[in-house]
């Protein structure tokens, strides 16, 4: 049991950084398939959302590389990323979203939830004392940057949201 | 998953395993935090009307207790399942007491999505062997968390 808010190890970090690709991947993958699912007429008549998703997945895919490139620095072993793409493709593969408030829903859900995961792990990594293989300092510029570009997410989606309404 | 909420599971899953209030030493022990730490949690938590205390008997969760630990401990049947069915870790139960406190319920939620978790979760969990019983991998031993 590991009580109180904070990363005690490499292992630990490289842990929940894959957590982060993963959630990453799942936003991309979202993203993909709900700009599939929208009709030629419908992209044309809402480039809005496509902008909006076409950006996201872009965004979740920049955001990937930079966290695979802090796992690794870590002394951590690698998972094979291959077969989680392969998950989450087939997982979403044969989802379609209701409709134009679903898509926005479900991608406003996708920023808070990837903001609030970085968050929460620069809140854990700060609280903890201990010594990463990878610079201290480094690792937090990333990660904030990151829920930098999450929060401005949230309020893009938030915006388009509130001038549909 | 914040402090009381792993209280809260731990509490409800005494109870569950004793059919009787969970004595305040054995929290302690699971959490591995001294008596006096659990004490002051678990007065808070009365105040906060998610427990109540009986002197010489131990805690028990009131029904707003039981709804809150009910969602922490579907949260780690999540991280649990999470680990073993997409990351493949064979040592899920050291590193899901490891990342609880870091994982929130919501990011569970969009974890949860790509997991084939059953309907009866979190009632799947086994208390005696600190994992859920619905797992695909054979259950052995493992060395204590860090």
């Amino acid at each position: 049991m590991s009580l109180g808010h904070r990363v005690r190890s490499d292992r630990q970090l490289a842990r929940l950084l894959q957590i982060g690709i993963v959630l990453e991947e799942v936003v991309e993958a979202r993203a993909h398939h709900h700009y599939q699912s929208l009709s030629a007429d419908e992209r044309t008549l809402d480039s809005e959302l496509e902008t909006l998703l076409e950006h996201a997945a872009e965004e979740s895919a920049d955001h990937r590389a930079r966290l695979e490139s802090l796992i690794d620095g870590l002394d951590a072993d690698s998972i094979p990323f291959g077969e989680i793409e392969t998950l989450v493709e087939a997982r979403y593969g044969q989802t379609k979203p209701d409709d134009f408030d679903g898509v926005l829903y479900d991608q406003l859900c996708n920023e808070e939830t990837a903001y609030k995961f970085y968050d929460d792990l620069i809140e854990a990594i700060e609280a903890s004392d201990a010594e990463f293989s990878l610079d201290r300092d480094h690792l937090l510029t990333v990660l904030r940057d990151l829920r930098e570009e999450e929060r401005d997410g949230v309020e893009e989606v938030t915006k388009i949201m509130e001038r549909r309404e | 998953m914040n402090t009381a909420d792993q209280y809260l599971k731990t509490i409800y899953l005494i109870q569950q395993q004793d059919n009787s209030p969970a004595a305040t030493g054995r929290v302690a022990d699971r959490l591995d935090v001294s008596p006096a730490s659990a004490n002051e949690m678990i007065g808070k938590l009365e105040a906060r009307g998610l427990a109540e205390h009986e002197k010489y008997k131990g805690v028990s969760l009131t029904d707003e207790g039981i709804v809150r630990a009910r969602d922490a401990l579907q949260t780690y049947c999540i991280i649990e399942r999470f680990l073993v069915n997409v990351l493949g870790v064979e040592e899920f139960r050291a590193e899901a007491r490891e990342l609880e406190s870091v994982i929130d319920g919501t990011v569970a939620e969009r974890l949860d999505t790509i997991i084939d978790r059953k309907p009866e979760c979190p009632d799947c969990f086994d208390p005696e062997q600190d994992a859920c019983a619905c797992l695909d991998v054979a259950l052995v031993d493992e060395p204590p968390a860090d």
